[in-house]
């Protein structure tokens, strides 16, 4: 059981690392209507940045506790990330904006391609390693173990959820945002700068984007290039999970998105072990003597269930958990 | 108008008689090169191309750096020493490439270094890009001396040129293993791989013999080269508490995969294969890395001779990391199977390599009829205060010191270093 406990916090770190990226693809999508496929890109830069300021600022030995170098690293990669987001609404998709759909989808792609080379240029191919800084505190809950960073994580993630949906729900720009996702043109027309609201929901994402890269480069203390790419498909899942365009449901289904996964890896070894089923324990009676186990689907499957609940939202309910009238949009 | 006419008469007739001139000389020139070449027979050398390959650029280029410097050492000294072959004063040449680690660059460059007639190959680095090259040489009919990939498969395809200079992977899992068994006596252990060719293999073998050993071994979890989250999988094996988790991949994957462990909470001895046996994996998994155990195909760089260490520092500053003694042998090898059958033509010297017996800084160097080095070493490593420190050398079976498998190796002229090593190991057995 507290196996099980283990798992749920497991979940729940990597769901709101997910929720946090899957915000900046829900909130461009809910303005206008384009997934912005770069935006991995955007978390990976993040890291990226936050790695290169938190190595040199151990490497020159500087006197200041760990947990304000990481924020020197954080506050580094939030404006660079910021820089990057403005730069893709402003260079791919805002020339765009009255193009085919297919077209910007297609610079969303070729930004995320020139992102991943300008970074391997940057940081090279290898994978680099965060400097173990912040010390490893763990605390027993009912038998199963959760670090500061763990706790760090949620707690941030939390703060960052509500602290977005009070600005968008109680500000002049969220309402401003809140009107341009439901009629550009309208609001145009009732004075609101549009380009000026879609430019800020990029720099929001992006800067959502870059605390996300530092937390998951921390957590996992290793940044790759290529990390982006299969970290923002997952939180991408994750938002249609929720259902694209909400932003309720993006913080749900990163959670529940890194739920899923921690639980499934961990137990579907165990679930599908032919040998523990009495009913087929007949046809490979032969193997579970000599080995003790038929396991049919491992634990390198974890990947797969994003991708599994994605085709899954896909099929049944193509609006998401939470979402609404996708079907008019798309 | 007159004046033309016989121009063209005369200049047939100038043709005529310079063309002559010149069938005369050309028939003079035929016969002239024999004093000719007597002549200039000192300061002509023949040109010998001996290719190295290893990835130059990427995450472990600064390992296939090494491997060329060993290869480069060899060479200049072969060229000092200045060698005779079939009559001809030789000078060997280097032509270093690069493979990238990859298995597409690979063929290319091995395609190139087929079409640019070298003499022998040593190289590749790594097992994957190493495999799909070989065809090329084999085809092409050159030796080909590997100093690090340590696949089986490389050996057991059955060509007659393709050489290895390292011990493979199924004695690697083997000895990891059994010092695993024998010095933390686990009940239960978990096996991860990475789910590569080598990870994967290695892992197998590793297996196998921790079974044999009456191990209960868990059913096997897996990642890929890439994975970084390994909580999920980890937390499964806390609740299966075992003693010891062996991990098949590089360190890049398993560094975080120990950094992990050890957040969770686990305690299980954690071993590696050559993969993750890298001072890197402090680096990836900070304080955890501390004690981990890990192997190595072959002896550690510093048991390698003294002559070898000295002439590699001299010439390039800094210490050898990891293959350079076994590609310095490699490419002494070939020059040495040159010598001895008085010529460069790889049809003709390979029979040489076959029987090749050579003292190199690795080592007594002897190949069975697949290619692979009879009797390789294996050498287990421990992580000591952020170091990779050798702690056992694996030979023959038996498993000393380094400093007994230096004391049995370095005197070699004396008559006395058969003596000393099994000395050595009757005093370690009752150690188990």
């Amino acid at each position: 059981m507290d196996i099980f406990l283990q798992q749920i916090i497991n979940g729940l770190t990597l769901g709101s690392v997910y929720a946090i990226v899957a915000l900046g693809y829900t909130m461009v999508y809910g303005i206008i209507q384009l997934i912005n496929f770069a935006h991995g890109e955007v978390v990976m830069l993040g890291a990226m940045v936050a790695f290169t300021v938190i190595t040199s600022l151990v490497g020159a030995q500087v006197p200041l506790p760990a947990l304000l170098i990481v924020l020197a690293g954080t506050l580094a990669a939030v404006p660079v990330c910021m820089a990057t987001g403005y730069m893709l609404e402003r260079v791919a998709y805002r020339p765009l904006r009255k193009a085919p759909r297919l077209a910007p989808l297609i610079t969303a792609i070729g930004m995320s391609i020139i992102l991943q080379h300008v970074a391997m240029l940057v940081w090279s191919r290898n994978n680099l390693a965060f400097p173990q800084i912040i010390p490893v505190i763990t605390f027993e809950v009912a038998g199963a173990t959760i670090t500061a960073v763990q706790i760090g994580i949620i707690s941030i993630s939390f703060l960052l959820m509500t602290g977005l949906t009070l600005m968008v729900y109680r500000t002049k720009l969220g309402v401003a945002m809140r009107a341009t996702a439901e009629n550009a043109s309208v609001a145009a027309l009732m004075g609101v700068s549009v380009d000026r609201v879609i430019a800020s929901t990029f720099l929001i994402g992006a800067a959502l984007g870059a605390i996300a890269g530092v937390m998951f480069g921390s957590y996992y203390g290793i940044a790759h290039y290529t990390m982006g790419a299969v970290l923002g498909l997952k939180a991408f899942s994750a938002a249609v999970l929720g259902g694209i365009g909400n932003l309720a449901g993006a913080m749900v289904g990163g959670v529940l998105l890194g739920l899923v996964e921690s639980l499934g890896a961990g137990y579907i070894g165990d679930l599908t072990d032919l040998c523990r089923w009495p009913l087929v324990q007949g046809w490979v009676s032969e193997r579970c003597q000599l080995d003790g186990h038929m396991i049919l689907f491992g634990s390198n499957y974890q990947d797969v269930f994003a991708f599994l609940v994605l085709i899954l939202v896909l099929v049944i309910r193509p609006s998401g958990l939470l979402g609404e009238r996708v079907a008019d949009r798309a | 108008m007159n004046s033309r006419n016989p121009l063209p008469g005369f200049a047939k007739t100038v043709l005529t008689a310079t063309l002559a001139i010149a069938l005369v000389a050309c028939g003079k020139k035929e016969q002239a090169p024999p004093p000719a070449a007597q002549a200039p027979a000192a300061p002509a050398e023949t040109i010998v191309k001996i290719g190295h390959v290893a990835p130059l650029t990427g995450g472990i280029s600064h390992l296939g750096k090494d491997n060329e410097n060993g290869a480069a050492l060899a060479i200049e000294e072969a060229n000092k020493a200045g060698i005779t072959i079939g009559g001809h004063k030789i000078k060997f040449e280097m032509m270093g490439e690069d493979d990238q680690a990859d298995p597409k660059v690979g063929t290319t460059v091995a395609q190139k270094l087929v079409d640019a007639k070298v003499a022998g190959i040593v190289g590749h680095l790594n097992s994957g890009v190493t495999i799909p090259a070989s065809a090329l040489y084999n085809q092409a009919g050159i030796p080909m001396i590997t100093a690090s990939a340590t696949n089986p498969a490389l050996t057991e395809q059955g060509f007659k040129n393709i050489f290895r200079v390292v011990g493979r992977d199924d004695q690697q899992g083997p000895a990891v293993a059994n010092y695993l068994v024998s010095q933390s006596k686990p009940k239960t252990a978990a096996v991860i791989d990475d789910a590569t060719a080598y990870g994967e293999g290695l892992a197998n073998e590793v297996e196998k013999t921790l079974k044999a050993a009456g191990v209960r071994v868990l059913p096997r979890e897996k990642g890929t080269d890439k994975t970084t989250d390994w909580k999920a999988i980890l937390t499964k094996l806390k609740g299966k508490k075992p003693d010891a988790v062996f991990f098949g991949g590089m360190d890049a994957s398993g560094g975080p995969l120990l950094k992990q462990a050890r957040e969770l909470g686990i305690k299980a001895v954690f071993a590696y294969g050559d993969g993750a046996c890298t001072n890197k994996m402090t680096e990836l998994a900070g304080a955890a890395a501390e004690g981990m155990i890990c192997s190595q195909a072959g002896i550690p760089v510093k048991a390698a001779s003294q002559s070898f260490l000295d002439a590699y520092k001299a010439k390039f500053n800094a210490d050898p990391i990891l293959y350079a003694p076994f590609t310095y042998d490699a490419a002494n090898l070939l020059i040495e199977a040159m010598k001895k059958a008085d010529s460069t033509d790889p049809a003709k010297y390979l029979a040489a390599l076959h029987s090749a017996s050579h003292k190199g800084a690795s080592g007594l160097i002897e190949f069975d009829e697949k290619g692979d080095r009879k009797d390789a070493e294996m050498t287990i490593f421990t992580m000591k205060a952020g170091k990779i420190e050798p702690i056992a050398i694996i030979k023959s079976g038996k498993s000393m010191t380094m400093e007994e498998y230096v004391a049995a190796t370095a005197p070699a002229p004396a008559a006395s270093a058969p003596a000393a090593a099994p000395a050595a190991e009757p005093a370690k057995e009752p150690a188990k």
